[in-house]
């Protein structure tokens, strides 16, 4: 992998670099060009690979050819050995990008009888070199020597002369070193390379073998410090920077459904933001799955590519499980955006885990990643380790600005706080699932712990797998605490029914009403036509009296007239 | 090239082929050819053929005979193949390492 840093520009020191995966990150560059390196480290700890692949990318990516002293393997040997790793030392051999020579020195055929020195092995390196214009020369394992001749005191002298004269060559040399007991290497080859040394250790714990790296002295140079895991696989060697370095990710504001609206709703309404971590975590059965399944066929809905990566079921029963849920994945598989890696934890060991999973991110370049669950990976190593290439994990695919969903089982004697890893503090929101024991069933709740640089809901809410996939509903808080499930569906019925019961006294209040109206009108209405016919009566006697005192008035004054009344005349 | 006189077949006895890799005329290769020789003279005379390789003109030849030590003498024939290091100045240990008994020995047997 071409890695430029411009770091290393800063320095003096030219850099030489190794096209390993990994190691020239933790070099900041490669290996001290035109001086030698001394790699060391056990039997069966891959010095030789180192060394090869070394020679390979060199000739392949940088256009450096490479001499391969072999004093251990046999040319074939070697070519056989590393062809399953993808690696043609014939065809290189063929372009001239590659010199392999082996030498051999068989200790009984030897007589030694006086003075010499090992110009035979400058001749022939110097002329491999020539052969091929090499720019990287590596010699695996020169130590060898130290049981082929027999005076230690010449093959010393000629050692350093070596050394030095690969230097004065400019050729950038990869020495590797069988590790001593109490040395870097058995005859102290460190003294005579002292500019760079990489030690490797296989270590294995509970059955399962990790091996590892670390820069034990870079003169000149800054570099990583650290034990850094490394594997072998298919494709060669990779080493996986523990912390990659640095925590220079992106960070994105653009937001990503989580596939359950109510849930986007409880963060702001738009969902996690993109390129962020997300654990779920919860007792078993909690419908953390689901929850994983429903943010997957969310993603590929809206045309994104989605990676599941599931320790607990094969894809098939996944497939059938989600679809219970009315969550069908199956539209998705095969090249239309869905892959689902199914993997037993205990198949190999930690680093080759995250090593598959990097490597399928690579492959597949999702835009979400689910994990389900973390806690399997428990069984195969320590939480620290665990812990730590979580980390890793997380940290690669924030760089690539994948939103990653991890599920973790936690016990349910544990406090809701007790994520099994211990991995919260590396994620960015935390989601807690949990079960609600009561009224003889039990129910699932939901509620976000934290979410990093949000708005989010503090409310705790229902969560109802349901035909369509996982529903959130709110909480009753009744006298007796939360109330979910059947205790929730009964208060809300009661809640219905003293509603309707309110609504009917208001009708019949109502009505009421209105028959006191009714009756009063209809008193009125007797009053009134009581009250006309008084009236009418009174009226009549009024007239009747009227017209009596008229007639008596005109009695009156015919009266008069009859008798001719004095003072009207007199006047 | 230096040649032995060509009897040793006609007298059915071993022939010994010998190579001896130098690098150049250092004193050690010189010493080595001089100490080689005189040891022939005495032990094999007449069935015996040393050839002189200098990797500095050759540097591909060192491969073939698996040389890395200057100088080294390498027994071709009889076979099987064996290898001396150094100036040659121990003709003790060059003898046990040619495997290579006094004349009269290598004659009765024959």
């Amino acid at each position: 992998m071409a890695r430029k840093k411009g770091a290393a520009d800063r320095f003096e020191l030219q850099k030489c670099p190794t096209g390993i995966q990994g190691l020239d990150e933790i070099t900041l560059g490669g290996i001290p060009r035109g001086r030698p390196t001394l790699i060391t480290g056990g039997a069966g700890s891959g010095k030789t690979l180192i060394a090869l692949e070394f020679l390979v990318k060199g000739a392949t990516l940088y256009n450096e050819p490479g001499v391969f002293m072999a004093f251990e393997e046999t040319g074939e040997e070697l070519t056989t050995n590393v062809a399953s790793l993808g690696f043609d030392l014939d065809g290189l051999a063929k372009q001239k990008k590659l010199a392999i020579d082996y030498v051999y020195i068989e200790r009984s055929e030897i007589e030694e009888t006086g003075e010499y020195d090992l110009e035979g092995l400058f001749v022939r390196l110097g002329n491999a070199i020539d052969s091929v214009k090499a720019k990287r020369v590596v010699l695996d394992t020169i130590e060898v020597l130290f049981g082929s001749l027999p005076n230690e005191g010449i093959l010393r002298a000629e050692l350093r002369r070596l050394f030095r004269w690969l230097k004065k060559r400019g050729v950038t040399a990869l020495v590797t070193g069988e590790r001593g007991s109490t040395t870097l290497t058995r005859y102290g080859l460190e003294e005579y390379v002292a500019d760079c040394v990489v030690l490797l250790d296989h270590r294995v714990t509970d059955q399962i073998s990790t091996r590892r790296l670390r820069v034990v002295k870079y003169r000149g140079s800054y570099h990583g410090t650290n034990e850094y895991p490394f594997l072998i696989d298919k494709d060669g060697i990779s080493i996986l920077p523990i912390t990659s370095l640095g925590l220079t990710s992106d960070a994105p504001s653009k937001r990503v459904s989580t596939g359950i609206p109510r849930l986007d709703a409880m963060f702001g309404g738009k969902g996690f933001y993109k390129g962020s971590s997300v654990l779920v975590s919860g007792t078993a059965g909690t419908g953390k799955s689901t929850m994983s399944a429903q943010f997957v066929k969310s993603a590929c809905k809206r045309g994104e590519r989605a990676l599941y990566l599931a320790f607990e079921e094969s894809p098939k029963q996944i497939i059938r499980n989600m679809r219970s849920a009315g969550i069908d994945l199956e539209p998705y598989l095969h090249g239309k955006g869905l892959v689902i890696r199914s993997e037993r934890p205990t198949l190999f060991g930690l680093e080759m885990h995250l090593l598959q999973m990097t490597k399928l991110v690579e492959q597949v370049s999702p835009h979400v990643v689910v994990m389900d669950p973390i806690t399997n990976l428990i069984s195969i190593g320590f939480e620290a380790d665990v812990k730590s290439m979580l980390t890793r994990f997380v940290d690669f695919l924030k760089a690539k600005q994948v939103t990653s969903l991890f599920t973790s089982l936690t016990s349910p004697d544990g406090s809701l706080e007790q994520s099994a890893v211990g991995v919260s503090s590396l994620m960015d929101t935390w989601i807690v699932l949990k079960d609600i024991e009561g009224q003889g069933e039990r129910n699932r709740g939901l509620t976000i712990v934290k979410s990093r640089g949000m708005a989010h809901s503090n409310q705790f809410r229902e969560l109802r797998l349901t035909g369509n996939g996982i529903v959130l509903e709110d909480i009753y808080l009744g006298a007796s605490g939360a109330l979910t499930g059947a205790a929730r569906a009964a208060q809300i019925a009661e809640e219905e029914a003293a509603a309707l019961a309110r609504k009917e006294e208001i009708e019949r209040l109502g009505r009421h009403i209105e028959r006191k109206r009714g009756v009063l009108e209809s008193q009125l209405k007797v009053l009134r036509s009581e009250f006309e016919a008084e009236e009418e009566e009174i009226k009549r006697r009024m007239a009747e009296v009227e017209a009596r005192e008229q007639a008596a008035e005109e009695q009156r004054s015919q009266a008069a007239h009859m008798r001719k009344a004095d003072e009207e005349t007199g006047r | 090239m230096k040649n032995s006189k060509p009897k040793a077949a006609e007298q059915g006895v071993d022939f010994w082929e010998l190579r001896l890799y130098v690098a150049g005329q250092t004193p050690k290769s010189l010493a080595a050819f001089a100490n080689l020789k005189k040891i022939c003279e005495e032990h094999l005379k007449g069935c015996y053929r040393i050839e002189i390789i200098d990797l500095l003109e050759n540097p591909t030849l060192a491969k073939g005979d698996q040389i890395l030590a200057i100088p080294t003498l390498v027994r071709k024939l009889p076979e099987p193949v064996r290898k001396i290091i150094g100036d040659l100045s121990n003709t003790e240990r060059v003898l046990v390492g040619l495997d290579l008994r006094p004349l009269e020995q290598v004659r009765r047997k024959a």
